[in-house]
Parts: structure tokens; sequence; C-alpha cells
């Protein structure tokens, strides 16, 4: 019998070992960005319609992998630059409570695709969707947007702020609303 | 409210010694003809005073001195607010007003609207205004806030820039366009924040860019229509420098064919900074326009091996033809983002024992230079603040001694270093005062660490490649006001402030000099003590160029736009998040406090006595 569990327990353990996050390491190719329409603002004369989700946005966003993805990605695309590790500097700051054009995933996607008209230029066919997707799902990891478990836990840098997975949410800053 | 501490106001007797051999001229004024001063603009740069202030600089020589002195060291106390004009946009306010006549011209940031007001009315109401409506997406490559640092009038007509790359000429009458230049294309992160320069019938313009590998060039534009007259880059083969036969560097580091090529990695200087957003001085008599160069791109010195050719440098060129005459590089191989495009004030002294023509340019790199503007040899260069990043200038070979401890490259991090990539001095020009032969210089006093890291050059993105944190320098005082004795080559006295001193400095011949803070006070201070003798607190942070005029009604005025913003104040301007240390390049770091100091504004503010 005793046997039997120090057989089993590892077995056991094992087998929850196996239920890793699904990684989609050999993401769509290069060109072509999602089409997804994305309103802009809440307020929709005649009563405000479902906002159109994209199931993307659920897959990659609580995603460990793609969020370290969009954390080297946010670099290399010289988003950094511009918003500096969240803060900001020629664009605007990334870590606070406010969005200019929206805080869902598909927004930030459509932002980063489509650029906005104040200075925020225009990616479309020049990252690919799905790193479009990962670089939106790392903005709002952020400002304490993703899940502690998910976010990126170090900086391969000096240190800006504490790390991602650290983050208050910025909307509550770790009060109850 | 001021923050001056006891140390840096102490008169050491070499001080005192220095300040009485300065003023002992002006004791015996009374009773002789006045002696020239034995510091001096040259007169064709800076003619005698009309009373007006039709270029930011005040004169071509770039003073910032006037000679009103109806307001002085006695009655300044009793300034008050004549009138304000609120320029409609809350970003940071750097320009400089001019006054033409009876009539005040402003330009605002980003959209740069222009207003004129007519001075001969109760209010000075507005005259006109003119909104070029720039892109607004040149926003989004604006290195450091969205500023403008001011227009320039010649020949009836105000010459300004906007953000996205025009140069525009205005009827000074009606504010109708007489012309407009596209210069500029911001796809590739270029845009146009300096205050233009008119020379001879042609308005001198240079671009911003050089935190987004925009190769730098300075352009003579035709005052009559804007075509452009010459093109001189400040990267690439010699053709495009405009480096011909007449081009004759003083040392030896500067000579050598298509250096502008030879000292990059191949194809680098393409994209290799270099920028003229600053300033431009001109002497009439050797026929010379001066102006300095930005840092080269991108910010890591591991992706540019070579001393990056013409970048962080000062060329001397002919205004007819934009032919170089000479070149001196006050930082080779930058490597803290030490932009050459500071003021440089054009003076005649003598200097051990003979008169020289010097070109005084207090540097971001942390040194006070006085070189020979007529060969670009360097005379003097002291540092005027806390300078670790480099041991002093080399003399015989002209060339700025590396500090070996504070090399930055790529995955390494360097603390402490001082000055920071705003320099010891950034943008906001300094004055000058013949009755004193001091040097008003408002500065920072920042250090920082920085860490080089891989960069990928992408057209219209910035290309940085160094995360960089600030933090305040030696005493905890954020910004200084230091009077440089020119002669003596050492201070005469320096005020400390809380934060970075962000504007400009103008002085009179009462014997007064005004400069803002951040926090929104507007201080005069003596000439000769640096003892604080008014102060008025604006609506906000002051990062503007004060300047003083004769009203129409025969009194002095003193105006200054108020206005926080600029790369020191971009945290408030910017609305950013003070909890990034990299935030602004690393400047939030050390700006942390300055949102709960003061707010965005956009007020132009002028003063006179009752």
């Amino acid at each position: 019998m005793r046997c039997a569990v120090a057989v089993l327990f590892p077995v056991v353990l094992m087998l929850v070992a196996c239920q890793r996050e699904e990684r989609d390491t050999r993401p769509q190719s290069a060109l072509g960005s999602g089409e997804q329409p994305t309103p802009v603002t809440t307020l929709e004369p005649g009563g405000q319609r479902p906002s159109p989700t994209d199931n993307k946005a659920a897959s990659f966003e609580a995603n460990a992998f793609h969020l370290s993805e969009g954390k080297r990605l946010f670099g290399w695309f010289n988003c950094s630059g511009c918003h500096a590790n969240g803060g900001g500097g020629m664009g605007p700051a990334l870590m606070d409570e406010k969005w200019i054009y929206g805080s869902s995933m598909e927004s930030i996607h459509a932002t980063i695709r489509d650029g906005r008209p104040n200075g925020m230029p225009s990616f479309r066919d020049k990252i690919p969707d799905d790193q479009i997707w990962e670089l939106a799902a790392f903005v709002r990891s952020l400002s304490g947007n993703a899940p502690s478990s998910a976010a990126p836990s170090r900086n391969d840098d000096m240190m800006a702020h504490p790390s991602e997975n650290r983050m208050p949410n910025a909307a509550t800053l770790g009060k109850s609303p | 409210m001021t923050k001056r501490s006891s140390a840096p106001r102490k008169h050491s007797p070499g001080a005192i010694a220095a300040m009485l051999l300065v003023c002992a001229p002006l004791l015996t004024a009374a009773s002789e003809s006045p002696p020239a001063p034995a510091i001096s603009p040259p007169a064709a740069a800076a003619p005698p005073d009309d009373g007006q202030w039709t270029m930011p600089a005040k004169n071509y020589a770039s003073t910032r001195y006037s000679e009103l002195a109806e307001i002085n060291e006695g009655n300044v106390k009793n300034l008050q607010v004549a009138f304000t004009f609120s320029t409609g946009v809350n970003k940071g306010q750097e320009a400089a007003p001019l006054v033409v006549g009876s009539t005040m011209y402003i330009v605002s940031p980003f959209p740069n609207i222009v207003y004129a007001l007519d001075l001969s009315k109760p209010g000075a109401p507005m005259k006109w205004k003119y909104e070029p409506n720039p892109e607004p997406a040149a926003q989004g490559v604006a290195c450091c806030d969205v500023v403008n640092r001011g227009a320039a009038f010649a020949d009836g007509r105000i010459f300004f820039n906007t953000l996205d790359g025009h140069t525009i000429a205005l009827d000074a009458n009606t504010g109708q366009p007489v012309w407009n230049a596209h210069v500029g294309n911001i796809n590739i992160g270029e845009t146009i924040t300096m205050a233009p320069l008119v020379v001879k019938g042609k308005v001198l313009v240079g671009n911003s860019g050089g935190e987004m590998g925009v190769r730098g060039w300075v352009k003579a534009l035709d005052a009559g229509d804007g075509h452009v007259v010459w093109t001189a880059y400040n990267t690439g083969p010699d053709k495009e420098v405009l480096i011909g036969p007449d081009f004759k560097p003083h040392y030896d580091m500067d000579k050598g064919k298509d250096l502008g090529v030879t000292t990059w990695p191949p194809e680098a200087w393409k994209i290799g900074g270099g920028n003229m957003w600053g300033w431009i001085s001109y002497d009439p008599d050797l026929n010379l326009i001066f102006h300095g160069t930005g840092n080269p791109g991108p910010w890591n010195p591991d992706l540019r091996p070579g001393d990056n050719k013409w970048t962080s440098g000062i060329f001397a060129r002919d205004p007819d033809t934009g032919a170089a005459k000479w070149f001196y590089q006050w930082t080779p191989h930058d490597l803290h983002d030490y932009d050459g495009i500071n003021e440089q004030i054009l003076l005649d002294m003598n200097w051990q024992g003979k008169p020289r023509k010097v070109l005084v340019r207090p540097e971001r790199n942390g040194y006070l230079y006085v070189l020979d503007r007529t060969t670009g040899e360097v005379l003097s260069a002291k540092p005027y603040g806390p300078v670790n990043s480099s041991k002093g200038v080399d003399l015989k070979t002209g060339r700025l001694i590396e500090n070996p401890d504070k090399l930055t490259g790529t995955g390494k991090v360097v603390r402490d270093i001082c000055p920071t990539a705003s320099g010891l001095k950034d943008w906001q020009p300094s004055a000058f005062s013949p009755n004193t032969g001091l040097l008003y210089i408002p500065h920072n006093n920042l250090c920082m660490d920085e860490e080089g890291v891989e960069v990928n050059y992408i057209a219209g993105t910035p290309y940085v490649g160094m995360n960089v944190r600030m933090i305040a320098g030696p005493g905890g005082n954020r910004g200084a006001f230091t009077a440089w004795d020119i002669a003596a080559e050492k201070p005469a006295w320096s005020l400390k402030e809380n934060f970075p001193v962000w504007s400009g400095a103008v002085v009179t011949a009462g014997d007064v000099v005004f400069y803002g803070t951040m926090e929104g006070w507007f201080k005069a201070v003596s000439a000769k003590t640096g003892d604080l003798l008014w102060q008025f607190k604006t609506s906000s942070g002051i990062i503007g160029q004060p300047i003083t005029y004769r009203g129409p009604d025969g009194h002095q005025y003193v105006a200054i736009l108020s206005g926080v913003g600029g790369w020191a104040g971009a945290i408030v301007s910017g609305d950013l998040d003070p909890r990034d240390a990299t935030a602004a390049l690393g400047f939030v770091n050390a700006m942390k406090d300055l949102k709960n100091a003061t707010t965005a504004g956009g007020t132009l503010y002028v003063f006179r006595l009752p």
C-alpha cells in the first residue's frame, strides 16, 4: 500500500504539472491585421450597444507567455521610446488609470494597429497581428490589469518600477472601489 | 519660498576683488565720459537699444541685455501687473514674446497660434491671430513636450516655425501669411521647435529629432518667398555639410576629409542626429553665423563607435552660402545626450592682455567655454557646476577628457553621472550685462543613472537605446541661477532653486536680472549681488524667456509667458506617471513632486511700475 502511494503520488503530480497554459509559439504569419471595428467612446446615440469582442483578446490576456512576449516587443518596436516603462514621455502614461481611447484589449489592439490622431502612429502591416495582441495584453498589465500569476515578474533592465505582477490595479490602487 | 543657502552666496576675497574691478569703471563714470566696458558685445551685433524686442536673443550677439533703466534695483519691488493674456494652450511655454513698435507678438506651443496684441490700447487687445493648424500627429514625434521657442521679426514680417515642420512668414500688420515653406517631415520624426533667426534677408531654421534618428540640418530660406537658399547637414559627406576650401578648424581632431562619414559605422550618419534646435548668433563684422549641433543618435554610444562628426559641436558658417569656416566639437562621441545647441554670446574682451573676439557658451556638458570666434580656439573651459562625466578640457588638443568611470554602454548600469542628459544647462538661454561683466546662467543641478540597451531603428519612432533615471545633484537643489564672471573664470554668486531653472534670463541697465521658476515665481534679483528684490507668483510654472521693452507710453515693461512643460515639466504638461523612474527619458524621476507644486497653464504676464 505504502508502495502504491509512493508510486501514485509522483504520477498524480506529473499529471497536474501537465496542466500548463497553452503556448502558441508559431503565431499567425506577418501581414494582415485583424479588422475588428472598435468604438473609442461609450457614448452611442440610441443607447449603448454591446461592444464587439474578439476571441483573441481572452486567449492572450491572461497568458504568461504572451504577456512576456509583449514585454519584449514593447522594447523592440520602440513603444518604450515614447511610453517609457509605462510612465510615458512623448506619449501618454500607460500605467495610470486614464485611458484616452478605451481600456479594453480590443481598443488597445486597435490603437496600435490603426494609430490615433494626436501622435500615436499606425503599426498596421508593420507588426504581425498576434504580436499586436501580445503588446495589447502587456500594456494592460502595466496598470495592474493582468492576473499576477501571468504578468511578468522581472525586468531584464534597470529597475524603473515594481514588476508588472506586483503592480496594483491603477483604477483602484489596491483599494476596494 | 526662496531656496537660497548661505553657501553659494559667500563672497570670497577673490570674488569681491573681481567684482570691484568690474564695478570700478562704473564708479568713475559719473564724473567723466564713460569708458568702454571691459567686456562688451561687438557694436554691429548689438546696436543701441531702441526699446523693442525683435528677436528672442534681443540682438545678434545674443546678450539678452536691455539698456532700459526705468526699472532698477531700488524700485523693482513696486512692479505690478499691467495686463495678462491667455495663449489658450496648456503646454510648455518656452517662447519669448516680441515687441515691435506698439505691437506684441507671441507664439503658443502646438498648435503654434500667433497672437498680435495692440500695446497702445488699455489691456492690450488682440489685433489679430493666426492659426497654422499643424498636423496633430506631429505631437507624437516631439521628444520633449510640444514647445516653440519663439518667432523673429524682420522687414515687416513675423517668421516662425510649426511643430509639423513648416516655416511661415506673416505680414506683421495684418497677420496674413506671405509664404509657407514645408521643410520638415514628421514621418521620419522631424519636428521644428526652435526660433528662427533672420540674417541678411535669410531665415535660418534647423530641425529637431535627435531622439528619433533624424539627420540634423540648418537651412537658409529666402525671407522674400521662402525658397531654400542653402541646406547644411550636420552629418555626412563634406559636400552636404558645406565643408569646402574655406573650412579651417583649429584642432587636428576636426581636420580630414568626409569626417561626417568616416567617424561613424557604415551608413549610421544617415540616422545620426546632430540636430539644430537651439540658438544661432551672428557677427556682421566677420560675416559669420554660429550654431551648435545636437547629440548623436542613438544615445547608446556602443552603436556608433567613432567621434560622430559633426554632432555635439559648433559651426561657424558664412550666412550667404552656408559654407563652414570652422568647427569645434564640445563632446566627441557623446555618451550622455550632451546636445551642443545652447546659446552663444558674442563679446569683445581682453584675454590675457590681448583683445580677442570671443564667443561664450555655457555648454550642456557642464563647461563654460570661451572660444576665439574667428578661429574656434578654446581659451577657457571651466565647469560652472558639478561635473563628473569628464575631467576637463585639454586646451592643447581641444578635446574633452572623458572620465573612464562614467562610460556608458549596452547592458551596463552606470550610476551618478553628473550632469544629466539634460545637461548642466539645457536650451534655457543666459543673459550678459556689460555693466557687471557677468553672465547670468539659469541651469540644472541633476545627476543620473544610465543603462545602454539595444534599440531598433524604425523611422518615425524613438531611437534612443538608453534607460535613464535622474536625481537631484549635490546639495539636493535641482536648479541654480549662477552669475559667472567671464574674465575671472569663476562664479560671482549663485542662487539655489528647488526645481531646475528651465526659464531664460534677461538683464537690464537698471542692474536687475529677471528669471522664472518651475513653481511659478517670476523673480527679480540684483545683477551685482543676486539679492532677491521682488517676486510674483504666476498661475503655472515658468519655463519661458523674459523680455523687457519700452511701451508706447514711454515706460519700461517686463513680459514673461507662464506655463510649465518642456522636458523638465513634461510630467505636468503630459500628465506622466511618477511611479516610472524612466518616464520622459528619465527626467520624471527627478521631478516626482512637480505635480504637487504647479499645474499646466499658458498665460502672458506683463509688469510695469505704478
